[in-house]
């Protein structure tokens, strides 16, 4: 029960903001909340929301991890143009579904477990080691598609980015299994803690007998496995693998979205659902700025205003902030206030 | 009028007429592959090269300025008898722009333009974006004969010159008709993602896609994502919704064929053709070409047999 109690106590924040989010969304388009079902499935603004978070939602689920590690993976995006790509080439050459999934999922191992190796066996920083894939990332996509959108007709994949299962879009269903499955896995085992404990201090944990560079290599694939997914999930959306511009700055929505979730990017304890709920707000901040018809020169202001808010919010200086109008002298309130910050986070 | 005497001398041209028959030996130095449309633009190049019996020399700059004037320099060496340019930036071109007439070699630009002195290339072949949109616009017009229309758009990246010129084109040719009107316009950012999430939120936001009447589409890609949203929503492209856009890569073929989209306008990929002829009546006859040369815009409607169409373009690399 406490348990329960804590994890609400964690995710209330997002919550808070998320709830925000929608009901000013809400207040500039009035028919926002409404939900229908139309062709067999369910219709609506906020189905659009969680169908087009899919890909920063799974994004975000490998990037959570990562980050606890004290690392960051910003080839993720990249990674998803080759995994579609791969999806897209195995199954126009005549492969069956199950071995175009395969052939995508293990493309985007694969790139995690490149990412992972520069990281812990050449002890590169992870920023510049991701970034190595996620500059040829887009050339290797290109190169499986010849350069052109290798487009798709199989209805079992074309299912995965548009089909729905009881009325529920697919890619709604595969995050939240993904989601569910990895806040198990990494709650309902010591992998969570451990990975929190290579994240605060890589030398302290593998003393502590963590076997950190097995650990640190895991998550990178995770992550890469993730972005495998988007990235069949954004090609059969669009029946098409597009090699310059699936997943496009991607990497920087999933990083924003764990940021917003509360998960430090100095790596320790981090949160999956946070950071879930963290994609859904981004994606909801799109969507909003769709449906309120500002002319399109607004979109990036607007999102940045918005986001700007948000962070400034959850900012624990924010909160801490009657401690530093203490009298005597504000710098150096300021530095205590950020020294227990440190220690508490 | 002042010709130009160290290219348009009557001792050069009848230097070139004495040979005409020898195969000509033309530079291209292309942009690189950013786009499906450069891809075709680079095996339009080539064929139409072949067809005249020309030796291409063939160089991919990979989106960088520097490769292109590396590439301009070494065919002035080798002494070509003309350049094809595809600039990848509009300046900094004068002084490779400069050698290249000091060494007599007339330079041709495709499908972008520079800032540079007009006396330094011999011609520009490039398409009017703002009659691209202009097109599409009329075709609007006609089509819905007087009848009121509600056009949602889905336009370019915001702040591309192509974005900004078909959308001024397409507003000119809907002047004057208060029939039709853009209610809802948005950035797709020329991609079939971004085209299709837009449509599905002017569709929420337009009473389930009940108040639109038409989309225009800065670009095909856009609209075949749009295609699929319209047709999630359970409307039917096409025939709930009016659907016209401009480039005419394959695929819009093939939903024109299913009667899924209703009209593109070409964005042609053969530049090389119009200034290949021109760099021939220059050389035999010294005829100066003006110094742009428009490709045509031409409109694919679904009368078009737009199968045959999709066939014939679709081993071009888009």
């Amino acid at each position: 029960m406490s348990r329960t109690r804590e994890f609400l106590r964690r995710i209330l924040p997002q919550l808070v903001t998320l709830a925000a989010v929608l009901g000013l969304i809400a207040a500039v388009y009035p028919g926002f909340f409404e939900v229908s079902m139309a062709n067999g499935r369910l219709y609506g603004s906020l189905i659009d929301i969680l169908n087009r978070g899919a890909p920063v939602a799974l994004l975000a689920i490998g990037m959570t991890l990562v980050i606890a590690t004290r690392g960051i993976d910003l080839s993720v995006g990249a990674i998803m143009a080759i995994c579609g790509a791969v999806a897209a080439a195995a199954i126009t050459s005549g492969l069956g579904l199950a071995a175009a999934l395969g052939l995508a999922l293990a493309a985007g191992l694969a790139c995690g477990l490149w990412n992972g190796l520069l990281v812990v066996l050449f002890g590169i920083q992870p920023i510049v080691a991701t970034l190595i894939l996620m500059v040829a990332g887009r050339g290797i996509a290109q190169l499986v598609t010849e350069g052109a959108i290798l487009t798709f007709t199989h209805e079992g994949l074309i299912f995965l980015g548009s089909g729905a299962v009881f009325g529920v879009p697919t890619p709604v269903l595969i995050w939240f299994a993904a989601g569910a499955l990895a806040l198990l896995v990494v709650r309902r085992t010591a992998l969570g803690m451990l990975i929190e404990a290579v994240g605060i201090n890589r030398r302290a944990g593998a003393l502590a007998g963590v076997g950190a560079g097995a650990l640190i290599v895991a998550v990178y694939m995770v992550s890469g496995l993730c972005a495998g997914m988007a990235g069949v999930i954004a090609a059969a959306d669009i029946r098409g693998a597009d090699a310059n511009n699936a997943g496009l700055w991607l990497e920087l929505d999933a990083i924003l979205a764990v940021v917003i979730g509360g998960t430090s990017l100095l790596g320790g304890r981090f949160s999956i659902a946070a950071s879930l709920i963290g994609a859904m707000i981004i994606q909801s901040v799109n969507t909003g700025i769709l449906l309120s018809g500002f002319p399109p020169e607004f979109n990036l202001i607007i999102k940045a205003a918005i986001i700007i808010v948000i962070l400034v919010l959850q900012s624990p200086r924010l909160r801490a902030g009657p401690r530093l109008r203490r009298p005597g002298g504000r710098v150096r309130g300021a530095s205590a206030a950020e020294k227990k910050e440190r220690v508490t986070s | 009028m002042l010709r130009k005497t160290f290219w348009g001398t009557a001792a050069f041209a009848s230097l070139v007429l004495a040979a005409p028959s020898l195969a000509q030996t033309i530079g291209f130095s292309q942009i690189g592959s950013e786009s499906g449309w450069r891809a075709a633009e680079t095996t339009l190049t080539h064929q139409q090269a072949e067809e005249r019996g020309i030796d291409l020399k063939f160089a991919d700059a990979q989106q960088k300025q520097e490769n292109q004037i590396k590439a301009l320099r070494s065919f002035i060496a080798q002494g070509v008898d003309a350049i094809l340019l595809a600039p990848v930036v509009a300046t900094g071109w004068e002084s490779v722009l400069e050698e290249a007439k000091e060494a007599e070699i007339p330079v041709v630009l495709l499908d972008r333009t520079v800032d540079a002195p007009e006396d330094l290339y011999l011609t520009a072949v490039t398409s009017d974006l703002v009659h691209e949109g202009n097109v599409a616009g009329q075709w609007l017009v006609d089509a819905v004969a007087g009848e009121p229309c509600n056009v949602v758009e889905l336009q370019g990246t915001t702040g591309s010159s192509p974005a900004i010129d078909r959308k001024a084109g397409f507003e000119e040719a809907i002047a004057g008709h208060d029939n039709v009107k853009i209610i809802r316009s948005q950035t797709g950012d020329f991609t079939r993602t971004k085209g299709k999430e837009v449509m599905e939120s002017f569709l929420k936001a337009e009473d389930g896609g009940r108040n639109i009447c038409a989309l225009y589409a800065h670009n095909d890609d856009m609209a075949v994502g749009a295609i699929q949203a319209i047709k999630e929503a359970g409307l039917k492209p096409g025939d709930d919704i009016l659907v016209v856009s401009i480039d005419a890569v394959p695929d819009i073929f093939k939903a024109m064929a299913e009667g899924e989209a209703n009209a593109t306008v070409e964005l042609t990929p053969n530049m090389a053709g119009p200034a290949f002829d021109a760099l021939a009546a220059y050389m035999t006859n010294g005829t100066t070409p003006p110094k742009w040369i428009q490709t045509e815009s031409k409109l694919y409607t679904q009368e078009d047999d737009p199968m045959a169409v999709y066939e014939q373009k679709k081993g071009l690399g888009y």
